[in-house]
């Protein structure tokens, strides 16, 4: 893949969400549909909308843990079909992003939450970058190429 | 009020208790209906509970989580789970889990019987 500077952007949103619960719907929704000016597939849409909600789950449930704070996304759509999805916080920050990408890691089990967000972003596209640095906040960019591999 | 994305009916025959989905589940939704089907299972303790998942159209990490702590509690119990039709994208996040291999997962067929 070539590197984000090097592609042209043909459109790019950006969005700032309340880290309310019911926000996860909306913010995977609206991704979705600014995604469809790309013109993926029915199974494409379905892999965005899926990591879009895990990611920003992750902010309302880890980073914003007990407090509501403002989560930041950023969609970059590129020619060749290929979109870039950042999502933001200034929540508590993963103390260690290796471990945290660990299927079934989860730092909330008594809540249910099963530990698989980073595992289901990761086979829903491809390729996933986290950088996160403890009290200042994460952040999750989500790639997709739309037809094809 | 804002309009929930996940509702569900139940029927209970016998001591199987059916609950049926329809929406999304995702983590808002998750934490929501979890109450309300425990509460349910507390007070009926059926000897298995069916999750009917085919009017479900979306389903995030959040929805095994749910899964995962109602077959346990039916475990508590002494009863079980099983999940029916499921379609595609769940199994695949079913599969992803490794849950497929644990709970059980109704066909169409046996659902006639």
């Amino acid at each position: 893949m070539k590197r984000d500077q090097d592609k042209k952007i043909l459109n790019e949103m950006k969005i700032k969400l309340p880290s309310l619960s019911v926000n996860e719907s909306l913010a995977r929704s609206v991704v979705a549909a600014f995604c469809s000016q790309l013109d993926p597939s029915a199974t494409e849409i379905a892999d965005v909308k899926c990591a879009v909600s895990e990611a920003v789950t992750n902010c309302i449930v880890h980073a914003y843990r007990d407090t509501i704070g403002v989560i930041y996304i950023n969609v970059r759509l590129y020619e060749g079909g290929v979109v870039r999805i950042e999502i933001k916080d200034k929540g508590c920050g993963i103390e260690d992003v290796k471990t945290a990408r660990q299927p079934l890691f989860t730092t909330d089990a008594a809540n249910e939450r099963s530990g698989m967000g980073f595992t289901v972003m990761e086979s829903f596209c491809d390729k996933v970058r986290v950088t996160s640095k403890v009290g200042k906040g994460s952040s999750v960019t989500l790639f997709k190429i739309f037809g094809g591999r | 009020m804002i309009k929930k994305n996940c509702l569900f009916e139940t029927d209970i025959k016998g001591d199987i208790l059916n609950v049926a989905l329809k929406g999304e589940i995702d983590h808002h939704s998750a934490v929501s209906v979890r109450g309300e089907i425990d509460k349910l299972i507390y007070e009926v303790r059926p000897s298995k509970t069916v999750l009917d998942l085919s009017e479900i159209d979306f389903m995030d990490s959040s929805g095994l989580g749910l899964i995962m702590g109602r077959y346990a509690l039916m475990q508590r119990i002494g009863g079980e789970l099983t999940l029916r039709r499921p379609n595609e994208r769940i199994i695949k996040i079913f599969d992803l889990a490794g849950l497929g291999r644990i709970i059980r997962i109704e066909t169409d067929k046996e659902e006639e019987k």
